[in-house]
């Protein structure tokens, strides 16, 4: 079976700290996978060399089954290239409203002329409708993106990643700060998104993770410890070792 | 169709139909009241001020949108307004003195060759800095339109090299705008070379007398000047905002406000920056080229760190982020600037000493600039917010 995205025995430390040591990882298409670990684990850093903020040491990040190298490339081309990634703070455009968060984020050329001669057109606005009707948005498309609730943010977030239409998410805490019905809202949103695209999720709580049912990569100290479902990895006795402390 | 979308345009956005209401009353009032056509109320040399001003103005709506709406805080956007002013100076200067000389040899015997026209000028020229020989950069002086784009394409290419270096390395922030200053230091220095081809700190002067118009009195001029001035900041002001309500505002306020972001969604932020640096660039240098005719002088000084430094105070209190609110500011502390350091305002004795507001006016500009950031961060153009809503933002 072919992957998605292969990452091949990446390092980077910064300032003699391995933040990630020989890590290895690969994800389906159209796969969900969880992320866990403690902090600094390396699981942010992860996020960063796959989508170009940072450049490994060694290794390689491979991408689609061309198995292009995604270690040249800028943020801009490899977010062009189908990969969207959701921060753990919700980063919304605040002064702006929430259809015109939605619409940067359509993914409509990039270029800046081509963006200066944009008009408004009816597949955008109803592609914008229905994006925002997903993510329980509708009624509060004039609205500016600074007025909305802590969840809501969320949700615009993971509504501009819908826009962006990428082939593979990478959602970091995306429960974080939720109420409990939120949280399951967001539940079939990413399994939603699953069901077309691939999705990585960076997660604290076991709780949510458990309601992903998907498979589970314990970071720790900037490799891979363990691989599995819920309830293998919870059983390893390396990780509980980590979780609980030596 | 064309002229259907431009209406529409002008409906959705209100501020433009007002912006260009105030302007066309102020106009036709200083037409009126003016010497040149009208009844002589105003002075031809404060009608220059007025026109000096709309291009003040319309340098500031530069500043608003590279800083207020893409939050690069340059303070080199004067050095764009000065080279903007030297290149239609140097047309200016020379086409005019040819125009002498060949007035002065008309009873020569023979006439005059090439060779010699071209020495009489450079002599007349640049005779001030010891010279002679006309310098290469002079070479379009005699034409005109050359001149005019050259206006355009100097400024614009200074602009896009050193946006291209400066964004492509990704400096940001306070460093950015260390680097514009140096920028706008390094070329004013330069100029002040005697070799600089450009009459070192003599400048280029005379500049108010038009090669071809001496018959046509000066407030005539001035009040021509400060139409077509008037024309540019009303087709500035309509360009802006039609940048700043397209998808590219939305783009480049999402830079100011979260760069990374935008870098996540897939756009290329270097050349979003650059776009918007060039792009203000040429608005400066046009501004420069109608504001140096009617100051009758540029010398290098214009081109000094101070003058860009001043450019965002004017932005910061008439309210950036809106493009009247670069216009309020600029006309606001410009002409307050004129009018405290023209020596019309009354000192205050107070006893122990006296308040001369030729020099107290920085105190006061500091002052107010701090009030501002204080108690009304948006500036001046911040309160139109508290009126009540008259539609559109």
């Amino acid at each position: 079976m072919s992957n998605l995205l292969y990452v091949d025995n990446i390092s980077v430390s910064f300032d003699g700290f391995k933040a990630i040591n020989c890590l290895s990882f690969e994800i389906g298409f159209a796969e969900m996978r969880a992320i866990i670990g403690p902090n600094g684990a390396g699981k942010t850093t992860f996020m960063d060399i796959v989508t170009g903020k940072t450049r490994p040491d060694s290794g390689a990040v491979r991408w689609g089954d061309a198995g292009s190298s995604l270690l040249r490339k800028s943020e801009a081309q490899i977010a062009q290239l189908g990969i969207g990634r959701k921060f753990q703070k919700p980063t919304t455009f605040e002064t702006q409203s929430v259809y015109d968060n939605l619409l940067m984020a359509l993914s409509n050329k990039r270029s800046p002329f081509s963006v200066l001669t944009y008009a408004r057109n009816k597949v955008d606005e109803a592609q914008i409708s229905q994006i925002a009707s997903q993510i329980n948005l509708q009624e509060s498309l004039s609205r500016l993106a600074g007025e909305l609730s802590h969840g809501q943010k969320q949700w615009l977030e993971i509504g501009m990643l819908l826009a962006q239409d990428p082939q593979l998410l990478l959602v970091d805490e995306p429960a974080a700060g939720m109420t409990a019905p939120e949280r399951a809202v967001t539940v079939t949103l990413l399994k939603e998104l699953a069901r077309t695209r691939s999705v990585i999720v960076v997660e604290h709580d076991m709780e949510f993770i458990r309601q992903l049912e998907c498979r589970v990569t314990v970071l720790h100290e900037g490799a891979v410890l363990a691989e599995g479902s819920l309830d293998f990895v919870t059983r390893n006795q390396d990780v509980i070792d980590v979780y609980l402390g030596r | 169709m064309e002229r259907t979308i431009f209406t529409k345009f002008l409906f959705r956005n209100p501020s433009i139909l007002i912006f260009l209401g105030v302007l066309s009353v102020v106009c036709i009032a200083v037409t009126i009241l003016g010497e040149g056509f009208g009844i002589g109320i105003i002075s031809t040399s404060f009608i220059k001020t007025l026109g000096k001003t709309l291009c003040l103005c319309m340098i500031a709506i530069a500043m608003d949108l590279v800083w207020g709406f893409c939050g690069i805080l340059s303070l080199g956007h004067f050095a764009f307004f000065g080279l903007g002013g030297y290149m239609i100076g140097m047309w200016l200067m020379f086409a005019r003195t040819k125009m002498i000389v060949m007035q002065a040899s008309v009873n020569a015997a023979l006439p005059l060759t090439p060779a010699e026209i071209s020495d009489a000028v450079g002599i007349q020229i640049f005779g001030v800095v010891g010279g002679s020989d006309i310098p290469v950069i002079w070479s379009f002086a005699d034409m005109f339109w050359a001149q005019i784009a050259l206006v355009v394409l100097v400024p614009g290419l200074v602009a896009f090299v050193f946006g291209w270096l400066a964004f492509r390395s990704r400096v940001n922030g306070v460093y950015l705008s260390i680097l514009t200053q140096a920028m706008t230091l390094a070329l004013s220095l330069y100029l002040f070379q005697n070799d600089s081809g450009l009459r070192g700190n003599n400048g280029l002067s005379g500049l108010q007398n038009i090669p071809g118009l001496d018959d046509v009195p000066q407030s005539l001029l001035s009040i021509s000047f400060f139409l077509a001035s008037a024309f540019a900041l009303a087709v500035v002001y309509i360009i802006a905002t039609a940048v700043t309500k397209s998808k590219l505002g939305n783009i480049i306020e999402g830079i100011r406000d979260n760069e990374a972001r935008v870098r996540f969604l897939g756009y290329n932020v270097e050349s979003y920056k650059l776009f918007i640096f060039v792009m203000t660039a040429i608005i400066a240098a046009v501004a420069g080229a109608l504001y140096y005719p009617q100051a009758g002088i540029i010398n290098p000084a214009e081109l000094a760190p101070i003058a860009s430094i001043y450019l965002a105070v004017w932005v910061a209190i008439g309210g950036r982020g809106r493009v009247y609110g670069a216009v309020i500011g600029a006309a606001f502390v410009s002409l307050l600037s004129s009018y405290f350091t023209g020596g019309q305002a009354p000192d205050i004795p107070l006893g122990f000493g006296t308040i001369r507001w030729t020099e107290w006016w920085l105190v006061l500009l500091g002052f107010s600039f701090v009030l501002v950031t204080l108690y009304a961060p948006k500036g001046i153009g911040g309160l139109v917010d508290r009126l009540p809503r008259l539609g559109g933002r």
